[in-house]
Protein backbone atom coordinates (compact mmCIF):
# COMPACT_ATOMS: atom_id res chain seq x y z
CA UNK A 1 0.00 0.00 0.00
CA UNK A 2 1.44 3.00 -0.62
CA UNK A 3 -0.03 7.08 -0.08
CA UNK A 4 0.24 10.44 -1.80
CA UNK A 5 0.21 13.93 0.11
CA UNK A 6 1.79 17.13 -1.13
CA UNK A 7 3.28 18.15 2.31
CA UNK A 8 4.23 15.24 4.88
CA UNK A 9 5.12 16.86 8.21
CA UNK A 10 6.79 14.50 11.08
CA UNK A 11 5.90 14.63 14.53
CA UNK A 12 3.01 16.21 15.95
CA UNK A 13 4.46 18.67 18.64
CA UNK A 14 3.28 21.96 18.70
CA UNK A 15 5.91 22.66 15.81
CA UNK A 16 4.36 19.85 13.68
CA UNK A 17 1.05 20.66 14.63
CA UNK A 18 0.76 23.97 13.77
CA UNK A 19 2.96 23.75 10.29
CA UNK A 20 0.62 21.32 9.51
CA UNK A 21 -2.58 23.42 10.35
CA UNK A 22 -0.86 26.82 7.98
CA UNK A 23 0.11 24.31 5.39
CA UNK A 24 -3.35 22.72 5.28
CA UNK A 25 -5.41 26.12 6.05
CA UNK A 26 -3.43 27.36 2.81
CA UNK A 27 -4.56 24.79 0.86
CA UNK A 28 -2.27 22.10 1.06
CA UNK A 29 -2.61 18.08 1.28
CA UNK A 30 -1.07 17.00 3.94
CA UNK A 31 -0.16 13.97 5.73
CA UNK A 32 0.93 14.72 9.69
CA UNK A 33 2.72 11.58 11.47
CA UNK A 34 3.19 10.96 14.94
CA UNK A 35 4.47 7.75 16.74
CA UNK A 36 2.71 9.00 20.15
CA UNK A 37 -1.04 7.54 20.54
CA UNK A 38 -2.04 11.74 20.71
CA UNK A 39 -0.45 14.58 19.29
CA UNK A 40 0.48 17.64 21.03
CA UNK A 41 4.40 16.38 22.11
CA UNK A 42 5.15 17.70 25.56
CA UNK A 43 2.45 20.44 25.37
CA UNK A 44 -0.07 17.62 26.88
CA UNK A 45 2.42 17.25 29.75
CA UNK A 46 2.51 21.20 30.51
CA UNK A 47 0.04 22.07 33.26
CA UNK A 48 1.76 25.50 33.54
CA UNK A 49 0.82 29.02 32.41
CA UNK A 50 2.74 29.95 29.10
CA UNK A 51 5.23 33.18 29.19
CA UNK A 52 5.73 34.92 26.21
CA UNK A 53 3.13 37.41 24.21
CA UNK A 54 -0.69 38.04 25.10
CA UNK A 55 -1.05 38.66 22.20
CA UNK A 56 -0.03 34.63 21.18
CA UNK A 57 -0.42 32.37 23.94
CA UNK A 58 0.91 33.66 27.08
CA UNK A 59 -0.71 33.08 30.44
CA UNK A 60 -2.36 29.54 29.00
CA UNK A 61 -1.76 26.25 29.87
CA UNK A 62 0.38 24.28 28.40
CA UNK A 63 -2.57 21.55 27.52
CA UNK A 64 -5.15 24.24 26.79
CA UNK A 65 -3.01 25.09 24.27
CA UNK A 66 -2.55 21.74 22.27
CA UNK A 67 -6.30 21.46 22.75
CA UNK A 68 -7.27 24.77 21.13
CA UNK A 69 -4.22 23.07 18.39
CA UNK A 70 -6.06 19.97 17.72
CA UNK A 71 -9.68 21.99 17.55
CA UNK A 72 -8.26 23.78 14.64
CA UNK A 73 -6.81 20.65 13.34
CA UNK A 74 -9.81 19.13 13.64
CA UNK A 75 -11.77 21.99 11.41
CA UNK A 76 -9.40 21.15 8.34
CA UNK A 77 -10.23 16.94 7.42
CA UNK A 78 -10.33 17.94 4.08
CA UNK A 79 -7.30 18.90 3.46
CA UNK A 80 -4.99 17.11 7.08
CA UNK A 81 -5.00 13.37 7.32
CA UNK A 82 -3.52 12.13 10.63
CA UNK A 83 -1.45 9.27 11.80
CA UNK A 84 -0.79 8.35 15.12
CA UNK A 85 1.39 5.40 16.06
CA UNK A 86 2.85 5.71 13.21
CA UNK A 87 7.00 6.04 12.97
CA UNK A 88 8.55 7.50 9.71
CA UNK A 89 11.41 4.88 9.71
CA UNK A 90 13.34 6.67 6.49
CA UNK A 91 13.43 8.07 3.02
CA UNK A 92 14.05 6.43 0.35
CA UNK A 93 15.36 9.18 -2.54
CA UNK A 94 13.86 12.57 -2.00
CA UNK A 95 10.00 12.01 -1.89
CA UNK A 96 9.09 8.90 -0.33
CA UNK A 97 9.21 7.86 3.08
CA UNK A 98 8.85 4.80 4.96
CA UNK A 99 5.80 4.53 7.37
CA UNK A 100 5.57 1.94 9.82
CA UNK A 101 2.46 1.53 12.58
CA UNK A 102 1.08 -2.13 14.78
CA UNK A 103 -0.64 -2.65 11.39
CA UNK A 104 1.38 -1.99 8.59
CA UNK A 105 4.29 -0.77 6.82
CA UNK A 106 3.62 1.21 3.59
CA UNK A 107 5.14 3.95 1.70
CA UNK A 108 4.28 7.32 1.06
CA UNK A 109 5.45 10.09 -1.35
CA UNK A 110 5.54 13.59 -1.11
CA UNK A 111 6.64 16.94 -2.26
CA UNK A 112 7.96 18.45 0.44
CA UNK A 113 8.45 17.25 3.95
CA UNK A 114 8.41 19.13 7.48
CA UNK A 115 10.52 17.62 9.90
CA UNK A 116 9.69 18.44 13.70
CA UNK A 117 10.86 15.29 15.28
CA UNK A 118 11.94 17.72 18.46
CA UNK A 119 14.77 16.56 21.04
CA UNK A 120 15.69 13.79 23.27
CA UNK A 121 17.03 14.03 26.70
CA UNK A 122 20.67 14.46 27.58
CA UNK A 123 21.76 12.32 30.89
CA UNK A 124 24.18 12.42 32.91
CA UNK A 125 27.27 10.45 34.20
CA UNK A 126 27.59 9.66 37.83
CA UNK A 127 27.89 6.38 39.77
CA UNK A 128 25.11 4.09 40.42
CA UNK A 129 22.77 6.12 37.68
CA UNK A 130 21.52 3.39 35.84
CA UNK A 131 19.45 2.60 39.77
CA UNK A 132 15.70 2.35 39.60
CA UNK A 133 14.35 5.52 40.96
CA UNK A 134 16.69 7.75 38.15
CA UNK A 135 14.25 9.35 35.68
CA UNK A 136 14.81 11.69 32.97
CA UNK A 137 12.27 14.78 33.51
CA UNK A 138 10.53 13.96 30.65
CA UNK A 139 9.30 10.50 32.02
CA UNK A 140 8.46 12.12 35.34
CA UNK A 141 6.20 14.26 33.44
CA UNK A 142 4.75 11.95 31.57
CA UNK A 143 3.75 9.38 34.44
CA UNK A 144 2.79 12.21 36.66
CA UNK A 145 0.77 14.80 34.12
CA UNK A 146 -0.44 12.11 31.20
CA UNK A 147 -1.17 9.08 33.33
CA UNK A 148 -1.48 9.99 37.21
CA UNK A 149 1.40 8.31 38.58
CA UNK A 150 3.50 9.82 41.05
CA UNK A 151 7.22 8.45 40.36
CA UNK A 152 8.09 8.54 43.87
CA UNK A 153 7.90 10.53 47.19
CA UNK A 154 10.85 12.45 47.99
CA UNK A 155 13.03 13.58 44.85
CA UNK A 156 15.68 15.09 44.02
CA UNK A 157 16.17 17.60 41.04
CA UNK A 158 19.05 18.01 39.29
CA UNK A 159 19.59 21.41 36.47
CA UNK A 160 18.03 24.30 36.99
CA UNK A 161 17.11 25.43 33.76
CA UNK A 162 13.03 26.18 33.38
CA UNK A 163 12.15 22.37 32.78
CA UNK A 164 14.20 21.39 36.19
CA UNK A 165 12.30 24.29 37.71
CA UNK A 166 9.12 23.42 36.20
CA UNK A 167 8.95 19.49 37.16
CA UNK A 168 9.80 20.75 40.43
CA UNK A 169 6.78 23.17 41.10
CA UNK A 170 4.04 20.07 39.10
CA UNK A 171 5.88 17.78 41.67
CA UNK A 172 5.06 19.71 44.67
CA UNK A 173 1.57 20.26 43.34
CA UNK A 174 1.10 16.44 42.79
CA UNK A 175 1.91 15.68 46.49
CA UNK A 176 5.68 14.99 46.02
CA UNK A 177 8.25 16.55 48.31
CA UNK A 178 11.25 18.00 46.35
CA UNK A 179 14.26 17.66 48.80
CA UNK A 180 16.06 19.65 46.53
CA UNK A 181 17.35 21.23 43.26
CA UNK A 182 20.97 20.72 41.75
CA UNK A 183 23.06 23.20 39.67
CA UNK A 184 26.24 23.17 38.14
CA UNK A 185 26.54 26.49 37.40
CA UNK A 186 26.89 29.13 40.10
CA UNK A 187 23.21 31.06 38.94
CA UNK A 188 20.16 29.62 38.37
CA UNK A 189 19.73 28.63 34.42
CA UNK A 190 16.12 29.17 34.08
CA UNK A 191 13.71 32.22 34.87
CA UNK A 192 14.22 33.43 38.34
CA UNK A 193 10.00 33.53 39.23
CA UNK A 194 9.89 29.60 38.58
CA UNK A 195 12.98 29.70 41.13
CA UNK A 196 11.27 31.73 43.03
CA UNK A 197 8.53 30.39 43.35
CA UNK A 198 9.59 26.89 44.92
CA UNK A 199 12.25 28.27 46.95
CA UNK A 200 9.29 29.83 48.69
CA UNK A 201 7.98 26.54 49.11
CA UNK A 202 11.08 25.11 51.00
CA UNK A 203 12.88 24.06 48.41
CA UNK A 204 16.56 24.17 48.72
CA UNK A 205 18.34 25.23 45.59
CA UNK A 206 22.03 24.04 45.26
CA UNK A 207 23.95 26.05 42.70
CA UNK A 208 27.59 25.39 42.42
CA UNK A 209 27.00 21.62 43.98
CA UNK A 210 26.65 18.33 41.75
CA UNK A 211 25.58 14.77 42.13
CA UNK A 212 28.60 12.30 42.80
CA UNK A 213 26.53 9.47 43.44
CA UNK A 214 23.01 7.74 43.95
CA UNK A 215 22.31 5.55 46.98
CA UNK A 216 20.86 2.51 47.37
CA UNK A 217 21.33 -1.02 46.20
CA UNK A 218 18.03 -2.24 44.44
CA UNK A 219 16.43 1.23 44.41
CA UNK A 220 17.26 5.09 44.65
CA UNK A 221 17.28 5.45 48.63
CA UNK A 222 19.89 8.93 48.64
CA UNK A 223 21.83 11.17 46.73
CA UNK A 224 25.72 12.51 47.01
CA UNK A 225 26.25 15.47 46.57
CA UNK A 226 29.28 17.75 46.53
CA UNK A 227 30.29 21.51 45.91
CA UNK A 228 32.01 22.60 42.35
CA UNK A 229 34.04 25.34 41.64
CA UNK A 230 33.73 27.95 39.03
CA UNK A 231 35.39 25.58 37.16
CA UNK A 232 33.33 22.80 37.53
CA UNK A 233 35.58 21.03 39.69
CA UNK A 234 34.81 19.18 42.67
CA UNK A 235 35.71 21.01 45.73
CA UNK A 236 37.17 18.55 48.26
CA UNK A 237 35.51 17.22 51.70
CA UNK A 238 31.97 19.19 50.52
CA UNK A 239 30.38 16.08 50.33
CA UNK A 240 26.66 15.41 51.48
CA UNK A 241 23.81 12.91 51.38
CA UNK A 242 20.40 13.84 51.05
CA UNK A 243 17.27 11.00 51.24
CA UNK A 244 15.09 10.50 48.57
CA UNK A 245 13.64 7.90 46.33
CA UNK A 246 13.77 9.40 43.21
CA UNK A 247 16.71 11.53 41.03
CA UNK A 248 15.54 13.75 38.23
CA UNK A 249 17.35 14.50 35.29
CA UNK A 250 16.78 17.88 34.09
CA UNK A 251 20.17 18.35 31.77
CA UNK A 252 18.85 19.49 29.07
CA UNK A 253 18.01 18.16 25.40
CA UNK A 254 19.84 17.63 22.14
CA UNK A 255 17.94 18.24 18.84
CA UNK A 256 16.77 14.65 17.62
CA UNK A 257 18.41 14.62 13.92
CA UNK A 258 18.78 11.50 12.03
CA UNK A 259 15.87 11.57 9.51
CA UNK A 260 17.97 15.28 8.34
CA UNK A 261 20.93 12.91 8.55
CA UNK A 262 19.55 10.30 5.96
CA UNK A 263 17.57 13.00 3.88
CA UNK A 264 22.06 14.32 3.37
CA UNK A 265 20.81 17.99 4.90
CA UNK A 266 23.86 19.23 5.98
CA UNK A 267 24.26 19.79 9.71
CA UNK A 268 26.27 22.53 11.83
CA UNK A 269 26.91 22.25 15.48
CA UNK A 270 25.41 24.86 17.25
CA UNK A 271 26.49 24.57 21.22
CA UNK A 272 23.73 27.40 22.17
CA UNK A 273 21.09 25.39 20.16
CA UNK A 274 21.61 22.37 22.15
CA UNK A 275 23.93 20.47 19.31
CA UNK A 276 23.91 19.36 15.88
CA UNK A 277 21.18 20.89 14.13
CA UNK A 278 20.20 21.17 10.36
CA UNK A 279 21.27 24.17 8.26
CA UNK A 280 18.23 25.85 7.31
CA UNK A 281 17.52 29.27 6.12
CA UNK A 282 14.81 31.97 7.45
CA UNK A 283 12.35 29.67 5.53
CA UNK A 284 13.03 26.82 8.12
CA UNK A 285 14.43 24.95 4.64
CA UNK A 286 17.37 22.92 4.97
CA UNK A 287 20.38 22.48 2.31
CA UNK A 288 17.62 19.35 0.95
CA UNK A 289 15.73 21.58 -0.91
CA UNK A 290 12.61 18.95 -0.26
CA UNK A 291 13.43 18.94 3.43
CA UNK A 292 12.19 21.85 5.87
CA UNK A 293 12.53 21.56 10.06
CA UNK A 294 10.92 23.41 12.64
CA UNK A 295 10.82 23.25 16.41
CA UNK A 296 13.43 21.91 19.15
CA UNK A 297 14.81 19.76 15.87
CA UNK A 298 16.00 23.22 14.43
CA UNK A 299 17.54 23.86 17.66
CA UNK A 300 15.97 23.79 21.67
CA UNK A 301 13.68 26.50 22.29
CA UNK A 302 10.64 26.22 24.14
CA UNK A 303 6.86 25.61 22.34
CA UNK A 304 5.83 29.07 21.62
CA UNK A 305 8.97 29.33 18.98
CA UNK A 306 8.14 26.09 18.19
CA UNK A 307 4.94 27.18 17.26
CA UNK A 308 6.13 30.34 15.37
CA UNK A 309 8.98 28.35 13.69
CA UNK A 310 6.04 25.49 12.33
CA UNK A 311 4.50 28.09 11.36
CA UNK A 312 6.76 29.47 8.95
CA UNK A 313 7.76 26.22 7.70
CA UNK A 314 4.26 25.24 6.94
CA UNK A 315 3.41 28.19 4.93
CA UNK A 316 6.94 28.23 2.80
CA UNK A 317 6.35 24.56 2.38
CA UNK A 318 3.51 25.22 1.21
CA UNK A 319 4.87 27.60 -1.50
CA UNK A 320 7.13 26.45 -2.57
CA UNK A 321 4.61 23.86 -3.81
CA UNK A 322 1.65 26.06 -4.84
CA UNK A 323 3.60 28.87 -5.27
CA UNK A 324 3.99 32.65 -3.29
CA UNK A 325 0.73 33.78 -2.39
CA UNK A 326 0.17 36.94 0.06
CA UNK A 327 -1.38 34.91 2.52
CA UNK A 328 1.51 33.15 3.12
CA UNK A 329 3.77 36.08 3.41
CA UNK A 330 1.67 37.58 6.07
CA UNK A 331 1.67 34.35 8.20
CA UNK A 332 5.78 34.49 7.86
CA UNK A 333 5.99 38.01 8.94
CA UNK A 334 3.37 38.17 11.36
CA UNK A 335 5.41 34.93 12.98
CA UNK A 336 9.10 36.69 12.12
CA UNK A 337 8.63 39.53 13.76
CA UNK A 338 6.86 37.39 17.07
CA UNK A 339 9.96 35.82 17.22
CA UNK A 340 11.87 38.82 17.20
CA UNK A 341 10.49 39.71 19.91
CA UNK A 342 10.06 36.67 22.19
CA UNK A 343 13.95 36.35 21.45
CA UNK A 344 14.62 39.65 22.55
CA UNK A 345 15.97 40.54 25.93
CA UNK A 346 19.11 38.75 27.84
CA UNK A 347 17.09 35.95 28.04
CA UNK A 348 17.06 35.34 24.80
CA UNK A 349 20.69 36.14 24.17
CA UNK A 350 22.27 32.30 23.77
CA UNK A 351 19.54 31.56 21.25
CA UNK A 352 20.13 34.81 19.17
CA UNK A 353 23.79 33.83 19.00
CA UNK A 354 22.79 30.60 17.58
CA UNK A 355 20.57 31.95 15.77
CA UNK A 356 23.23 33.96 14.24
CA UNK A 357 26.05 31.50 13.70
CA UNK A 358 23.10 29.45 11.84
CA UNK A 359 22.55 32.39 9.43
CA UNK A 360 26.30 32.93 8.63
CA UNK A 361 26.73 29.35 8.45
CA UNK A 362 23.65 29.55 5.40
CA UNK A 363 24.98 32.66 3.72
CA UNK A 364 28.44 31.03 3.55
CA UNK A 365 26.43 28.02 2.02
CA UNK B 1 20.88 36.75 45.59
CA UNK B 2 17.99 35.78 43.41
CA UNK B 3 20.38 34.23 40.57
CA UNK B 4 21.76 32.45 43.16
CA UNK B 5 19.11 30.54 45.33
CA UNK B 6 15.95 32.11 44.31
CA UNK B 7 15.70 34.41 47.27
CA UNK B 8 14.74 37.45 46.30
CA UNK B 9 16.86 40.48 49.00
CA UNK B 10 15.95 43.69 50.35
CA UNK B 11 18.09 45.19 47.69
CA UNK B 12 16.65 43.71 44.99
CA UNK B 13 13.32 44.32 46.63
CA UNK B 14 13.24 48.28 46.99
CA UNK B 15 13.61 48.16 43.06
CA UNK B 16 9.93 47.33 42.58
CA UNK B 17 8.54 48.42 46.07
CA UNK B 18 5.79 51.11 45.65
CA UNK B 19 6.71 53.72 48.38
CA UNK B 20 5.63 54.30 52.00
CA UNK B 21 3.68 56.64 51.46
CA UNK B 22 1.34 54.41 48.32
CA UNK B 23 1.03 52.01 51.35
CA UNK B 24 -0.42 54.27 53.60
CA UNK B 25 -3.20 54.99 50.86
CA UNK B 26 -4.44 51.67 50.54
CA UNK B 27 -4.06 48.29 48.50
CA UNK B 28 -1.51 48.47 45.86
CA UNK B 29 0.25 45.70 43.94
CA UNK B 30 3.54 44.41 44.22
CA UNK B 31 5.35 42.80 41.16
CA UNK B 32 8.36 40.83 41.69
CA UNK B 33 9.66 40.06 38.38
CA UNK B 34 13.07 41.34 38.21
CA UNK B 35 14.36 39.54 35.21
CA UNK B 36 13.76 40.59 31.44
CA UNK B 37 11.68 37.76 30.12
CA UNK B 38 9.46 37.52 27.20
CA UNK B 39 6.15 37.90 28.86
CA UNK B 40 3.24 40.22 29.06
CA UNK B 41 0.08 39.14 30.33
CA UNK B 42 -0.17 41.36 33.68
CA UNK B 43 0.21 44.51 31.23
CA UNK B 44 -3.10 43.41 29.43
CA UNK B 45 -4.87 42.58 32.75
CA UNK B 46 -4.71 45.66 34.56
CA UNK B 47 -7.79 47.56 33.99
CA UNK B 48 -7.01 51.14 34.88
CA UNK B 49 -2.89 50.52 32.66
CA UNK B 50 -1.09 50.67 35.56
CA UNK B 51 1.40 48.19 34.38
CA UNK B 52 3.43 48.84 31.27
CA UNK B 53 6.51 47.93 29.32
CA UNK B 54 8.63 50.54 27.64
CA UNK B 55 10.41 48.44 24.66
CA UNK B 56 8.54 45.33 24.44
CA UNK B 57 7.31 42.28 26.14
CA UNK B 58 10.83 41.64 27.28
CA UNK B 59 11.14 44.23 29.25
CA UNK B 60 10.53 44.15 33.14
CA UNK B 61 6.78 45.46 33.91
CA UNK B 62 6.76 48.99 35.44
CA UNK B 63 4.27 49.72 37.86
CA UNK B 64 2.49 53.03 38.20
CA UNK B 65 1.67 53.23 41.96
CA UNK B 66 -1.04 56.17 41.66
CA UNK B 67 -2.97 54.82 38.64
CA UNK B 68 -2.96 51.03 40.92
CA UNK B 69 -5.92 50.58 42.63
CA UNK B 70 -4.60 47.29 43.94
CA UNK B 71 -7.95 45.65 42.63
CA UNK B 72 -6.00 42.31 42.58
CA UNK B 73 -6.81 41.16 38.74
CA UNK B 74 -2.77 40.78 37.66
CA UNK B 75 -2.00 38.06 40.46
CA UNK B 76 -4.27 35.38 38.52
CA UNK B 77 -2.88 36.44 35.43
CA UNK B 78 1.12 36.31 36.14
CA UNK B 79 2.86 32.76 34.70
CA UNK B 80 5.47 33.44 36.85
CA UNK B 81 3.20 33.89 40.20
CA UNK B 82 5.47 36.91 41.44
CA UNK B 83 2.57 39.38 41.86
CA UNK B 84 0.94 39.85 45.36
CA UNK B 85 -1.34 42.55 46.26
CA UNK B 86 -0.72 44.33 49.83
CA UNK B 87 -2.92 46.33 52.11
CA UNK B 88 -1.23 47.98 54.99
CA UNK B 89 -4.29 50.03 55.64
CA UNK B 90 -6.49 47.07 56.76
CA UNK B 91 -6.10 47.28 60.15
CA UNK B 92 -3.72 48.67 62.94
CA UNK B 93 -1.28 45.79 63.54
CA UNK B 94 -2.09 43.52 60.51
CA UNK B 95 -1.98 43.87 56.71
CA UNK B 96 -3.55 41.84 53.94
CA UNK B 97 -2.03 39.92 51.68
CA UNK B 98 -3.36 38.79 48.57
CA UNK B 99 -1.22 35.82 46.69
CA UNK B 100 -1.90 33.32 44.29
CA UNK B 101 -2.21 29.65 45.00
CA UNK B 102 -1.89 26.38 42.95
CA UNK B 103 -2.09 23.83 45.47
CA UNK B 104 -3.96 21.54 47.36
CA UNK B 105 -5.91 22.10 49.44
CA UNK B 106 -7.45 25.26 48.74
CA UNK B 107 -7.62 26.92 52.20
CA UNK B 108 -10.95 28.11 53.57
CA UNK B 109 -12.08 31.44 54.42
CA UNK B 110 -11.30 31.79 58.46
CA UNK B 111 -8.71 29.14 58.46
CA UNK B 112 -5.58 29.84 59.72
CA UNK B 113 -2.51 28.80 57.91
CA UNK B 114 1.47 29.31 58.11
CA UNK B 115 2.88 32.10 56.53
CA UNK B 116 6.09 31.53 55.03
CA UNK B 117 8.66 33.71 53.91
CA UNK B 118 10.51 33.60 50.58
CA UNK B 119 12.57 30.40 51.92
CA UNK B 120 9.92 28.74 52.77
CA UNK B 121 10.03 28.93 56.89
CA UNK B 122 7.00 29.60 58.20
CA UNK B 123 7.22 33.09 60.32
CA UNK B 124 4.10 33.04 61.28
CA UNK B 125 0.56 32.66 61.64
CA UNK B 126 -1.99 33.42 59.02
CA UNK B 127 -5.93 33.95 58.86
CA UNK B 128 -7.51 33.75 55.25
CA UNK B 129 -9.74 36.69 54.83
CA UNK B 130 -11.10 35.25 51.14
CA UNK B 131 -10.73 32.99 48.70
CA UNK B 132 -11.30 33.84 44.88
CA UNK B 133 -11.30 31.31 42.33
CA UNK B 134 -12.68 32.41 39.09
CA UNK B 135 -13.44 30.53 36.14
CA UNK B 136 -11.28 32.84 34.06
CA UNK B 137 -8.72 32.56 36.82
CA UNK B 138 -8.32 29.05 35.32
CA UNK B 139 -7.16 26.91 38.70
CA UNK B 140 -5.39 30.02 39.99
CA UNK B 141 -7.07 30.77 43.42
CA UNK B 142 -6.05 34.08 44.88
CA UNK B 143 -6.26 33.89 48.53
CA UNK B 144 -6.12 37.07 51.00
CA UNK B 145 -4.53 36.33 54.29
CA UNK B 146 -4.24 38.66 57.25
CA UNK B 147 -1.03 38.81 58.72
CA UNK B 148 1.41 41.07 60.99
CA UNK B 149 2.75 44.18 59.40
CA UNK B 150 5.86 43.61 60.33
CA UNK B 151 5.84 40.66 58.26
CA UNK B 152 4.49 42.15 55.26
CA UNK B 153 7.35 42.24 53.30
CA UNK B 154 8.92 38.72 53.92
CA UNK B 155 5.47 36.44 53.74
CA UNK B 156 5.20 35.48 50.06
CA UNK B 157 3.67 31.57 50.29
CA UNK B 158 1.48 29.76 52.54
CA UNK B 159 1.22 26.17 54.11
CA UNK B 160 -2.25 24.84 54.38
CA UNK B 161 -2.24 22.10 57.19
Amino acid sequence: MSRKTEILVVGGGPAGLSAAIVAAQLGSKVLLVDDNPHLGGQLIKQTHRFFGSSARDAGIRGFMIAEELFKEAAGLKKNLTILLNTSVVGFYGDTEAGLLSPERYEKVTFERVIVCTGAVENSLNFENNDLPGVYGAGAVQTLMNVHGIRPGNKILMVGSGNIGLIVSYQLMQAGVEVVGLVEAMQTIGGYLVHASKIRRMGVPIYTGHTIVSALGKDGVTGARLCRLDEKFQVVPNTEFDVKCDCICLAVGLSPLIELFQQADCKMVHVGELGGLVPLHDVNMRTTNPHVYVAGDASGIEEATTAILGGRVAGARATESVHGESAEAGKVVSDAVAELRTLRSGSTGERIRWGREKIEKEIAAC
Amino acid sequence: MLINDGIITRDELATVLPSDERFKKGPVAIIECLQDIPCDPCVSSCPKKAITMKSGITDRPKLDEVKCIGCGLCVPRCPGLAIVVLDMTHAARSAALSLPYELHPVPKVGQVVKGLDRTGKAVCEAKVLKVLSAPKFDRTHVVTIEIPKDRALEVRAIRVA
